[in-house]
């Protein structure tokens, strides 16, 4: 057992034996169920500091999206100098280290693909190095270059068409969570040594490619490490030991989590569940009389206004998929533990107070693991957050603890993973209400005309009937989940080989489990399409080619989103018919096959893709984000709606099924009490019933109407709502996606 | 006919009604109304016909999938139209309501309230299944209560009453209107009269709002109120003062 003087005062032993920070935090974390009004308002030095990064972030706004790029530094772990919010300020910063050298200053990352480097660089104004240019193009390869390398034809005509897209094949796949505590708990050198043991017992000599590739793996992870000591120092810091009080907890976890985003680029790039465990950190400093409330708090205000600053360089493409520049620094709270204590502290309270000291953002994305056994004054204060800020968003403990245990970070906007344990490859989604329609067309796309999926028979009756439509659609959804899984296959191979995340591998157990992330677009088209062609009659109306381009439909039938079981049992066969046709295929490095109903902001370009469906969707008209219904499609109220998504099975879905709702405030009771009572009970009664994922906002449509033609008024210059998985300012999305978030269903009642 | 089998006209359903009685309810909008309130936000209720035909017991299965939100604090509101125009379906959708625990309560303008049989009967039987009435009182002074409904309130007054003789719990909602039901007054002469009920729990000052003009439109009936505003916060705040809704807090 080994012993450092920083852990006095902590009890357990296994942790001390290995490499164990869940057993850590149950031996040590003290469960509070008090209400919030021991929290601390923010100090005069957070004040200055969020006030000079507000300025900043205004400039940001004003040069177009992007206040500073670097043109000619490889972004890697200690390619930069120390940076701080402000140079006159860094003496008040309690948490420091920035991905460059500036503050919001974009780095330079072209190991995801040289040719998006550059491009993002010169959509906004800067020029990159051609030095660089040419070496990531002529003499180092990348991700991207790799991938379209060994592409086929039939992948790149997918892709093209838009039936498998959002792919991360020119930037990090992200969704990997370093366990950052780990840093603050054992201090780099023990981490070291660990990894080092990995990799002299690695394999029996027998020089496998499995054993090759594993020994050439943690020998870049040990590097990392090093290199993330060389880091710290930078700053000043030597964490090669464990950290030795608060304040130390918070920069040495920090650290970590800044060594990951200084050498990838993810489309999510979570910090993980830290809430719990930085508490035992804080609680023992308070008891010892060495730190008080007002300085807890802006220890986590300001590590939280890191977390805010997080940027990376995108093209524009990008940012039409996933809009308002998202990183989804997403952190959880809250949970209960598998022994049935809440493990809810104080800190999952600071946490949420961040949002009040420093008002309303959208990173990092603050996740409630929520569960009705919670304790009532946490969930009073969460709901009462929601209510007044719209930037929290809740996932369903209770369904998520028996699969991922109760040590699961969030890694992208709500997918679980074991912290530590665990990491996923990324796969992006497959649009199947595109694949209905290629089903309908014999796999001709309905947009192009082109020959996209295998050439089957199309349907030539004017009426479509059901049991034929669902016969060629089997079909089709089968050749698109083979073709899908091998595109994510050749990605994923790709991505370990030329851009490893070898920082946050470095803080994952070296026998890691993987799991192979999948998703589902058009969701609620297609149930609806269904129903339509089931109980309806939907007639074809065809262009000069015979291509069925449009739908008529006589008669009414049940939507997805009204409680009806008619509507919903559809739902729950494509979802469960989908997962099916995934699980038998090979998946890269017998990773396990999950899917998700969830669609980002990208709702938007997929529909734009899309023609027009049997359920009366326009041709480009957005598709309904996530697993929520379609636009329109909810005729009986808000919790209606709740219930049809919560009959979609979590275990169906493990990487997650993402609902987003707006309620309007007035409905939402008459007094202050009641509205957070009443949230609470919709929370409650969705959650019981099994539901995985709920974004809620809470606001008028008149408040975005007016933010949408005003965005120069000081009220909404952080005005933030919650999309389909994340969190981000209104003003940031395109117009094209402020109107889709208008035209969604507001719960008012009536 | 079994009693379940009795039927009634529902406009429509809203799951998520968390204003209209405590908690969380779901909202059943009757069809029919004999009322033509000025204001009225819902004229689409108005007439007898339309709407779709339920059983009591259909009925009652459809909204119960919601009680997983109502838990101790909310439950079935039935609101109109004028739910009293079908009272045998009311009285039957909430013994089935309260077979099961659930909490119920009735929003009705009481205008049809008589002593006469056989409603007066019905009416007794209808409350021993109810257990909150949200009355409007709209206007207290007869005559301009009948401009601005087409009706005298006495009906209304009576009804009011006949809840606290029976100890029927009760909110008490007044729509205010600007230039119409704001008159100093008469909100005085109203505080008076709520005051002399004894099971009223809360008063609650609703403002008027336009959300209801599109459906007049559409029903090509001219708005009486066009033009009118809603209230400023300082008016409701004064006719707050005026009913004393602050002295209610046991709701």
């Amino acid at each position: 057992m080994i012993n450092f003087e920083q852990w006095n005062g902590f009890e357990g032993r296994i942790w001390k034996e290995e490499v164990n920070v869940r057993d850590f935090i149950q031996k040590n974390y003290r469960p509070y169920d008090g209400d919030h009004t021991f929290l601390a308002d923010p100090t005069e030095a957070t004040n200055l500091l969020w006030g000079a990064l507000q300025k900043l972030q205004k400039q940001e706004r004003a040069n177009g999206g992007v206040l500073d790029m670097d043109t000619s530094v490889v972004s890697t772990l200690t390619s930069h100098g120390a940076g701080y919010i402000d140079e006159e300020l860094k003496e008040l910063e309690k948490v420091v280290g920035l991905q460059t050298d500036k503050p919001l200053k974009r780095a330079f990352m072209p190991f995801g693909g040289i040719r998006m480097a550059a491009e993002a660089c010169r959509s906004n104004g800067f020029e990159p190095s051609s030095d660089l240019e040419k070496i990531f193009t002529d003499y180092a390869r990348t991700h991207n270059q790799a991938v379209f390398d060994a592409y086929t034809p039939e992948m790149k005509l997918a892709r093209k068409s838009k039936i498998i897209t959002g792919l991360p094949d020119a930037y990090g796949r992200g969704r990997i969570v370093g366990d950052y505590r780990r840093i603050a708990l054992y201090g780099i050198d023990y981490l070291l040594e660990e990894k080092l043991n990995d990799f002299n017992n690695c394999g029996d000599g027998t020089m496998t490619d499995d054993v090759i590739r594993q020994r050439e793996e943690l020998a870049k992870q040990m590097n990392a490490l090093k290199g993330m000591k060389e880091m710290a120092k930078i700053y000043g810091y030597d964490i090669s030991k464990p950290a030795s009080n608060a304040r130390e907890a918070v920069q040495w976890l920090y650290f970590g989590y800044l060594a990951a985003i200084k050498t990838q680029n993810g489309a999510a790039m979570s910090v993980g569940r830290i809430s719990t465990f930085l508490d035992i950190y804080i609680q023992r400093d308070l008891d010892n009389g060495t730190l008080t409330e007002s300085e807890a708090q802006e220890l986590i205000d300001h590590l939280v206004m890191k977390l805010r600053m997080v940027k990376f360089a995108r093209i524009s493409s990008y940012n039409q998929l996933f809009s308002g520049d998202p990183v989804w620094a997403t952190l959880e709270m809250g949970g209960i533990g598998i022994d049935g204590r809440s493990m809810v502290t104080k800190t999952d309270y600071r946490f949420l107070h961040t949002l009040e000291n420093m008002g309303p953002a959208p990173e990092p994305n603050l996740t409630v693991l929520y569960s009705s056994a919670l304790p009532e004054n946490f969930k009073r204060y969460s709901a009462d957050i929601s209510i007044r800020t719209s930037s929290v968003q809740y996932e369903n403990d209770d369904v998520m603890k028996p699969v991922w245990g109760d040590d699961y970070s969030i890694c992208c906007c709500v997918s679980a993973t074991q912290t530590g344990k665990e990491m996923q490859f990324f796969g992006a989604r497959a649009n199947l209400a595109k694949c209905l329609l290629y089903a309908i067309n014999g796999g001709v796309d309905e947009k192009s005309g082109a020959q996209v999926g295998p050439a089957y028979m199309p349907i030539t009756s004017e009426y479509l009937d059901y049991n034929e439509v669902i016969k060629k659609y089997d079909v089709m959804m089968d050749w698109l989940s083979g073709l899908y899984v091998n595109i994510l296959n050749l990605i994923q191979y790709m991505h370990d080989k030329y851009y490893y995340e070898a920082s946050q591998m470095s803080l994952i157990d070296t026998d890691v489990r993987r799991t192979f992330a999948t998703g589902i677009a058009g969701f609620s088209h297609v149930v609806d399409s269904l129903s339509a062609i089931k109980y309806a009659k939907v007639k074809t109306i065809r262009d000069e080619k015979g291509l069925v381009i449009d739908y008529a439909i006589e008669g009414d039938f049940p939507r997805y989103g009204n409680d009806d079981d008619r509507a919903d049992e559809i739902a729950m066969w494509l979802l469960k018919t989908f997962l099916g046709k995934l699980k038998k295929r090979h998946t890269y490095r017998n990773s396990e096959p999950t899917t998700s109903i969830l669609t980002i902001t990208s709702n938007v370009v997929y529909g734009k893709a899309t023609g027009a469906m049997p359920d009366g969707r326009k041709a480009g008209a957005p598709l309904a984000p996530g697993a929520n219904p379609s636009y329109g499609a909810e005729q009986s109220g808000l919790l209606a709606s709740l219930n049809s998504v919560a009959k979609l099975p979590y275990h169906w879905a493990l990487d997650g099924i993402s609902n987003t709702q707006t309620i309007n405030p007035g409905a939402l009771g008459h007094s202050e009490m009641e509205r957070i009572s009443n949230l609470v009970q919709v929370l409650d009664g969705y959650f019981d019933q099994g539901a995985h994922h709920l974004n809620v906002n809470v606001f008028g449509v008149e408040k975005l109407l007016d933010a949408m033609e005003h965005p120069e008024k000081e009220e909404y210059a952080n005005f933030t709502i919650r999309v389909s998985g994340y969190a981000v300012k209104f003003i940031d999305l395109t117009r094209e996606q402020q109107l889709d978030v208008i035209s969604r269903t507001c719960h008012s009642g009536l | 006919m079994h009693q379940s089998q009795v039927t009634g006209q529902v406009h429509s359903i809203e799951t998520f009604g968390l204003v209209d009685g405590p908690g969380v309810r779901s909202v059943i909008f009757l069809q029919g109304c004999p009322m033509r309130c000025q204001y009225c936000h819902n004229p689409e209720t108005w007439s007898h016909h339309g709407g779709a035909t339920w059983s009591a017991q259909v009925l009652f299965d459809r909204v119960y999938r919601f009680h997983n939100y109502w838990r101790n604090n909310g439950g079935i509101t039935v609101s109109g139209g004028e739910p009293l125009l079908q009272i045998d379906f009311v009285t039957e959708l909430f013994r089935l309501a309260k077979a099961k625990g659930v909490h119920t309560a009735l929003d009705t303008s009481g205008i049809l309230y008589t002593k006469k049989e056989p409603f007066y009967s019905k009416f007794q039987e209808l409350m021993k299944v109810t257990d909150l009435v949200l009355l409007d009182l709209k206007e207290i002074v007869p005559e301009r209560h009948k401009v601005l409904t087409g009706f005298r309130n006495e009906p209304i007054l009576a009804m009011a009453r006949k809840l606290s003789d029976l100890g029927i719990d009760m909110w008490i909602r007044h729509v205010l209107v600007p230039g119409h039901t704001d008159d100093p007054d008469g909100l005085r002469e109203m505080d008076e009269f709520i005051q002399s009920l004894k099971t009223v729990r809360r008063v609650e000052i609703l403002p008027y709002h336009t959300l209801g003009q599109p459906q007049w439109e559409r029903m090509g009936v001219p708005y009486p109120l066009d033009g009118v505003p809603s209230p400023t916060k300082e008016e409701v705040q004064k006719a707050e003062e005026l009913l004393h809704t602050d002295r209610y807090t046991n709701f």
